[in-house]
């Protein structure tokens, strides 16, 4: 996961592409993305900050806005300029991402972190306004644009660049993409059943995927939080041990000084737990990434499953139109239609108005073939680049994964470390009682 | 001495230790309805003891009262084992198999192995402290636990239960004077049915009854100048016991938390497994994960037990010296509340006589129509009488006092060596089990790492790692 608290490098490309760059950028491998994130500048969610202000009923509220930082790394020697700032609420970050989702559907968009907080474990706050809650969602925050900004293509999106650089207009400027009507659209067609007559095997074995790795992850979410509930009670309760060995150290002669210094670090032992659980909070914000994930990754599926059915459709449609010329031009019904029972009933038509419905046909079939080779056009497009998109996905989400696991490891090994010292040295003061 | 010399200090021999030598003599037990199970005495003629030069006087004892380094002269060794339930038509029960190696001349033979039930040791543990007022015996395991056992005879409960009397016996067998007891010995040698008997005897009923009658006198009538020392003594007690009635409880909840940890630790690992039956890449790292728990898991399940088998019994054993060190200090408070009584008692007496010599008696005298002269006398004589009794019966009073006093005061130093001994054993095992966990959980975790990264060429902390992310090279 991209995350971290120090300033992180970041590539915004070239504002200016070229038709041929953007061919290019879409067709990128992996090794070649390492190219087209030019590192151009640096961003980072530097603070978090409290305002009130009337909302749209014109109620005062309070909510919480993050300060956007960007600086270009390629200064010149010896200047440090200022970085340029501006300040973003949460529904801003997810009004950007709304406007990437319908304007790239074949691309997994990186998501943002919660908006509530869940998975909680006892001690962590679930409020929205608890600094350690909004502390973390700024660093989610700066994850998700580090992630749009070494997007090969997601990186090269007007609408993004604008939402770094300009604080005020930018609203206007994403609703005048006009993208609210598709929005609109892809919100209905995600929720929509339809069964599509021949799957893309890949898609549906895709989708299957990650309605698993949600399920998965949610429950190791869940699992996780109450193991730490658990481990907190542990640790906690040594405590008293320390308490306790204070008050019996002042009777005790010999066994005196053994005793209370045991007592330190049985104090000690139960302090450690909050930076080892404070720790253990970045693993499960990396698992929650990929819950999240998952469910962009369902979306492209979903949009690839309409995509198919759209065309599935218009194929149908297109051969239901040839098949009533054919019958129209030879006479012979085998479609059941009511005009044809109509006519059979109140008699034939004229041969002119038979000349005009085969001519309006024809129109329709022509059109219709056009439109089922525009969407046969489309979808094979649109196959060809989620499939980019999707290899880059799964190459990244084994590695950070992966990476995520080892970390998790380590932190284990620095647990048991900590609780090797404070036990030896516990001993120590015990032998000495 | 034939066969293994047990070391009862640590938890006992189990029966398949038994040497072969012995197992042509094993018990043969009769089993009938109503009737205790029998158990023969495994005599074993040896002919080679030697005379271990002991006191058997009591008084004689406190005046030669030393610390013995008991690892080094040992001369008697039990072991407590064995627990076996007894079904009778009225009731059902557990005996437990003392076993008994000693070279002590008092001892007729160097082996002896009798059952008993837990009824036989409160017997003991009465009669010793009755002998011994003011020596600190070792406490025995509580009759009944009232939380957390509901069934009496659950195997962990008898194997606590066992233990403790293990430890029972053995404190006994090291105290230098309660060990010569003779109930102590009847207790170790004798068949069930002379066990009965021997119970039998002994101070009666009602001689038991005039006891409670002034013991409760005593408690109500006070001390009135009770030494600094043990006063002392008392409020150390006091602190002592609230101390480690805490320590007790924290430590019992310290091991219901281990154990709901360990519960959610157990649903964790299989996630990780059924996480990578949809995965390629990440199988092994995933697997290797829930494998890591699982064996952490089990490390836990083994520290939780030391815990429950050497701490938590530890601490409740000394709950229970606490209140038998209060007890011990009360009956320490009577008798000298005895002793102060009947000074009280000889300074009225002495009073009434002073009364007496100044004649101002005589006139109740000659209202009885007495001679005044003689009835004079006569109550002189008798209160002259009384008086010596009195002294008589202070003098003894005192020297018992005197030897209340000096056996508390060494029993008292031999219980704190004992404590501290003992608590700082069992603080140090639990803390060495604990790194002992932590140890085992780092090398399974360090063996995972290895596997991952030897895959992996890249090293280095998670900010590197987070900086190749930004921008992603193949590795």
């Amino acid at each position: 996961m991209a995350d971290c608290d120090s300033e992180e490098i970041a590539v915004i490309g070239n504002t200016d592409l070229t038709a041929a760059e953007l061919e290019n950028n879409k067709n990128n491998t992996m090794a070649e993305a390492g190219t087209t994130l030019l590192r151009r500048m640096e961003i980072s969610v530097a603070e978090a900050e409290k305002r009130t202000g009337k909302n749209a009923v014109n109620m005062q509220e309070t909510y919480t806005v993050y300060l956007v930082e960007t600086r270009p790394i390629d200064a010149a020697e010896g200047q440090n300029p200022a970085p340029d700032s501006l300040w973003r609420r949460y529904s801003e970050f997810e009004l950007l991402r709304n406007y990437l989702l319908v304007t790239y559907p074949f691309i997994v968009v990186p998501p943002l972190p919660e908006k509530r907080a869940e998975f909680v474990w006892h001690k962590l706050s679930a409020d929205n306004m608890d600094p350690d809650f909004v502390e973390r969602r700024r660093a989610g925050l700066e994850n998700f644009l580090l992630r749009v900004a070494s997007h090969p293509i997601l990186s090269n999106d007007k609408i993004f660049h604008h939402f770094l650089a300009e604080e005020h207009g930018w609203k206007e400027a994403v609703f005048e993409t006009g993208f609210q009507a598709k929005a609109d659209s892809r919100l209905k067609a995600l929720n929509a059943t339809f069964r599509v007559k021949n799957p893309d095997k890949r898609f549906t074995e895709l989708k299957h995927y990650s309605d698993e790795l949600q399920s998965v992850t949610s429950q190791l979410l869940r699992v996780r939080a109450r193991v730490a509930d658990r481990l907190y009670g542990v640790y906690k309760v040594h405590g008293n041990y320390g308490r306790v060995f204070s008050e019996w150290s002042a009777i005790e002669k010999e066994m005196g000084d053994g005793l209370q210094s045991a007592g330190h670090h049985m104090d000690a032992y139960a302090t450690s737990v909050d930076d080892i659980l404070e720790e253990e909070e970045h693993y499960a914000d990396q698992l929650k990434e990929y819950l999240f994930y998952a469910e962009a990754l369902r979306a492209v599926c979903r949009k690839h499953e309409l995509m198919q059915y759209e065309l599935e459709t218009a194929a149908q449609d297109l051969a239901s139109k040839k098949q009533q010329r054919e019958e129209l031009a030879t006479g012979t019904i085998r479609t059941f239609s009511l005009k044809g029972m109509t006519s059979k009933l109140f008699g034939q038509e004229t041969p002119e108005q038979r000349e005009a419905k085969l001519s309006v046909l024809e129109e329709q079939i022509a059109e219709g073939e056009e439109l089922v080779k525009e969407k046969n056009a489309e979808c094979e497009e649109y196959v060809k680049n989620a499939w980019v998109d999707i290899e880059r996905f799964k190459e990244q989400k084994d590695r950070d994964l992966k990476e995520a696991l080892i970390s998790y490891a380590i932190m284990q090994i620095s647990v048991c470390k900590k609780g090797i010292q404070v036990w030896t040295n516990a001993k120590e003061c015990f032998s000495k009682m | 001495m034939s066969g293994i010399i047990a070391d009862p200090t640590d938890s006992c021999t189990p029966a398949q230790e038994i040497p072969a030598d012995l197992s042509g003599q094993m018990l043969e037990l009769d089993e009938d309805d109503d009737l205790e199970v029998f158990s023969k005495d495994t005599t074993l003629t040896d002919g080679s003891f030697f005379n271990a030069s002991m006191p058997t006087s009591p008084a004689s004892m406190i005046n030669q009262y030393k610390f013995e380094e008991e690892a080094d002269d040992k001369d008697i060794f039990i072991t407590v084992d064995n627990p076996e339930s007894h079904v009778t038509a009225i009731e059902t029960f557990i005996t437990y198999r003392v076993l008994t190696k000693t070279t002590r001349s008092e001892f007729d033979s160097c082996e002896y192995e009798v059952r008993r039930r837990y009824q036989d040791f409160l017997w003991l543990k009465g009669r010793l402290e009755e002998a011994h007022p003011t020596l600190i015996v070792h406490p025995l395991p509580e009759k009944f636990v009232v939380k957390g056992m509901v069934e009496r005879f659950n195997d962990d409960f008898i194997e606590t239960r066992r233990k403790a009397l293990h430890k029972f016996l053995n404190r006994v067998a090291d105290h230098p004077i309660l060990s010569c007891s003779e109930d102590f010995k009847v207790f170790l040698t004798a068949q069930a049915w002379e066990l009965t008997s021997h119970k039998k005897q002994g101070p009666g009923f009602l001689s038991r009854m005039g006891e409670t009658v002034r013991a409760v006198a005593a408690t109500v009538r006070g001390v009135k100048n009770r030494p600094e020392e043990f006063t002392a003594i008392q409020e150390y007690v006091d602190t002592f016991s609230q101390k480690i009635t805490s320590l007790d409880k924290v430590t019992q909840r310290i091991l219901k938390e281990q154990k709901e940890y360990l519960d959610e630790l157990k649903e964790y690992g299989p996630v990780y497994t059924l996480w990578s039956g949809s995965e390629e890449e990440l199988v092994e790292p995933l697997k290797g994960v829930a494998s890591c728990i699982e064996r952490c898991c089990r490390e836990k399940e083994e520290q939780i037990s030391h815990l429950s088998e050497t701490l938590v019994p530890s601490l409740h054993e000394y709950v229970l010296c606490a209140e038998t060190l209060k007890s011990v200090l009360r009956r320490r408070d009577n008798i000298q509340a005895d002793y102060e009584a009947k000074n009280d008692m000889l300074a009225n007496k002495k009073t009434d006589r002073e009364v007496e010599y100044k004649d101002l008696g005589f006139v109740f005298g000659s209202f009885l129509g007495k001679n005044p002269e003689e009835a004079k006398q006569q109550r002189q004589q008798r209160l002259d009488g009384e008086i010596e009794e009195l002294k008589e019966e202070i003098d003894k009073l005192e020297d018992k006092v005197e030897c209340a006093n000096n056996a508390l005061k060494v029993d008292w130093a031999r219980w704190q060596k004992n404590m501290s001994g003992d608590i700082r054993g069992a603080f140090l095992s639990t803390a060495e089990k604990n790194i002992d966990y932590y140890e085992k959980c780092l090398a399974v975790w360090e063996s995972f790492l290895l596997s991952q990264r030897s895959e992996h060429s890249v090293e280095g902390t998670r900010e590197q790692q987070t900086a190749k992310d930004a921008c992603p090279q193949d590795t």
